[in-house]
């Protein structure tokens, strides 16, 4: 090597090119909270100068003033209590019966071959189609309403269930057999815990489709609901009433979302 | 408690996996047995606890075992099939727990095997806070836990790293010295199986037929330092499992 080869590779040293920047977004924690105030921001300037006609829709603080009436004549209270408890009763049921009937097809041969097809074939019915159906059967008050939550909430949590039993490790449940546990305490000590992600979400999907349902069957019949709220404003062209509904079924949504968070990371803390 | 495998064969439909296997084991006997990858030794140690039934031939306990024996043949696992959601405590309990004793009797049993295997400090953790070695001495504890018979262990090394499997072998042989259990042990590390056996079982590749039995004399404590006699042994063996690791690898590119 010569020494003017020596001398360019010492001049032209420099720090190799970093090139694995990118494709690993993680959160940053105030750019949410600006997105939503710069898009609530952006509309009200737009209502207030006139060109987002009131018509078409109603500036925030109109929609927030719609929700402080309702605030103050107490109906908030007596909407919400309605929608709440159709949505806890409605869900609660599905999700025990859907954990119930899905272990049964996880664990036994003679379920999964007489159920497994029957939920299949049932599970992309939009459940709001039979709503006029089990009006007739549970009458049009609360009965139709909590049954079409259930029914709606059943077959996606069965299938949560027996997907989270099938995907237990076998090596576990052959430890437990090798140690000659009982069939009950293999299912309640192995196989159930190790399906509860799964059915955790599942349940995540669940109460999405169940608050969808909720709003539906209110539309449909209920003299009290936020479904039935946001019918009425609709109907009446009050699109400040409608905005504020819409609001709050979005706050529900997210709380209950929340909440799951909250039981996965309680139930799921030994991942 | 001595158990006895006779005219033992077994097929998964059409692959026939092992033929006519017999062997005793004797109490206070480690059994080692290798062979080449697919002849069928996790399915005979299967056999052998009673998790599969053979289509022909039986394993026979000759004797009873101890009285406060509560789980004569338990297994140790290569992939340690520790309950993640249960400390480690927890993992040990769950092999007592569907045994008629009260809490205190348990307690009791739980604190001894974690002192035994050296895990009082770990009572608390949870499985993915340890390591794999330390997964393993959980999985010891716990089958120690049960009062075994037999120990019947597949491949309980093979996920670990050499120097962790050193130490743990050594607690195993340790273990050995003091309480003299039985133990049918499935390795693919002719070193280990030199180390640990009293009889050291070959088995030919698919369908496994015993090969050939070799026992080794020389007391397992003794056997650490005299790694140079032993390795007589191990080249004994070798040349047996050569020639089968050799065809098994061929016939598995055929198929
Ligand atoms: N449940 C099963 N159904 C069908 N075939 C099986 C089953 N279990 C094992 N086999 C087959 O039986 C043969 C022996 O398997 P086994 O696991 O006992 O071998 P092994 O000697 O333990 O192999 P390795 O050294 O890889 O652990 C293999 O060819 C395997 O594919
Ligand atoms: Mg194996």
């Amino acid at each position: 090597m010569s020494k003017t080869d020596l001398e360019t590779t010492v001049t032209d040293e420099k720090p190799v090119p970093f090139r694995g920047a990118g494709f690993l977004p993680t959160p940053r924690r105030v750019v949410a909270p600006l997105v939503f105030i710069g898009i609530i921001a952006f509309w009200e300037f737009g209502s207030h100068n006139g060109f987002i006609s009131p018509l078409v829709l109603p500036a925030p603080s109109e929609a927030f003033a719609a929700f402080m009436d309702l605030v103050n004549s107490g109906l908030l209270w007596k909407h919400l209590s309605a929608s709440l408890q159709r949505l806890i009763v409605g869900w609660t049921a599905g999700t025990v019966l859907g954990i119930m009937v899905g272990t049964l097809i996880g664990l036994f041969s003679v379920a999964r071959s007489g159920l497994s097809p029957l939920v299949s074939a049932v599970f992309p019915i939009p459940k709001i189609a039979l709503l006029p159906l089990f009006i007739i059967w549970f009458g049009i008050g609360e009965g139709s309403k909590v049954a079409t939550i259930l029914f709606g909430t059943f077959f996606p949590t069965v299938i949560a269930t027996y997907g989270g039993i099938d995907n237990v490790d076998r090596g576990l449940i052959r430890m437990g057999q090798s140690f000659g546990l009982s069939r009950l305490s293999i299912i309640r000590k192995i196989i159930l815990p190790g399906a509860l992600p799964a059915i955790l979400s599942g349940a995540r999907i669940s109460v999405a489709i169940a608050i969808v349902l909720l709003v539906a069957a209110e539309m449909i019949a209920a003299e009290y609901g936020i479904g039935a709220y946001v019918l009425l404003a609709g109907s009446l062209m009050a699109t400040d009433q409608l905005i504020a509904g819409v609001a709050m079924l979005s706050i529900l949504g997210l709380v209950i979302a929340w909440l799951i968070g909250k039981a996965e990371k309680f139930f799921l803390r030994w991942r | 408690m001595d158990l006895s495998l006779r005219q033992i064969s077994h097929n998964y439909d059409e692959v026939e996996v092992l033929s006519d296997i017999n062997l005793d084991v004797q109490q206070g006997e480690i059994v080692c047995i290798i062979g080449p990858s697919g002849c069928g030794k996790s399915t005979l140690l299967r056999f052998i606890g009673g998790l599969e039934q053979p289509r022909n031939g039986q394993v026979v306990q000759i004797g009873s075992p101890p009285k406060d024996s509560l789980n004569p043949l338990t297994y140790i696992f290569q992939d340690f099939a520790l309950l993640p959601w249960r400390t480690v405590e927890g993992n040990v309990s769950l092999a007592l727990e569907d045994h008629a004793l009260s809490a205190a009797e348990r307690e009791k049993i739980i604190v001894d095997v974690l002192a035994r295997t050296n895990l009082s400090d770990f009572r608390k953790a949870l499985p993915k806070q340890l390591s794999g070695g330390m997964k393993q001495r959980v999985a010891i504890a716990r089958a120690l836990s049960v009062r075994p018979a037999v120990l019947l262990m597949d491949e309980p090394l093979s996920a670990l790293d050499s120097q962790t499997r050193e130490l743990l072998l050594d607690d195993l042989v340790d273990l050995w010295s003091r309480e003299k259990y039985t133990a049918c042990y499935v390795t693919h590390n002719l070193s280990e199986a030199v180390r640990f056996g009293h009889k050291i079982v070959v088995l030919s590749r698919r369908p496994g037929k015993i090969r050939e039995i070799v026992e080794i004399d020389m007391a397992l404590e003794e056997r650490k330092n005299n790694m140079a006699e032993l390795e007589k042994t191990q080249t004994q063996l070798w040349q047996a499992m050569r020639d089968e690791a050799l065809a098994a690898d061929r016939e598995l590119l055929d198929v």
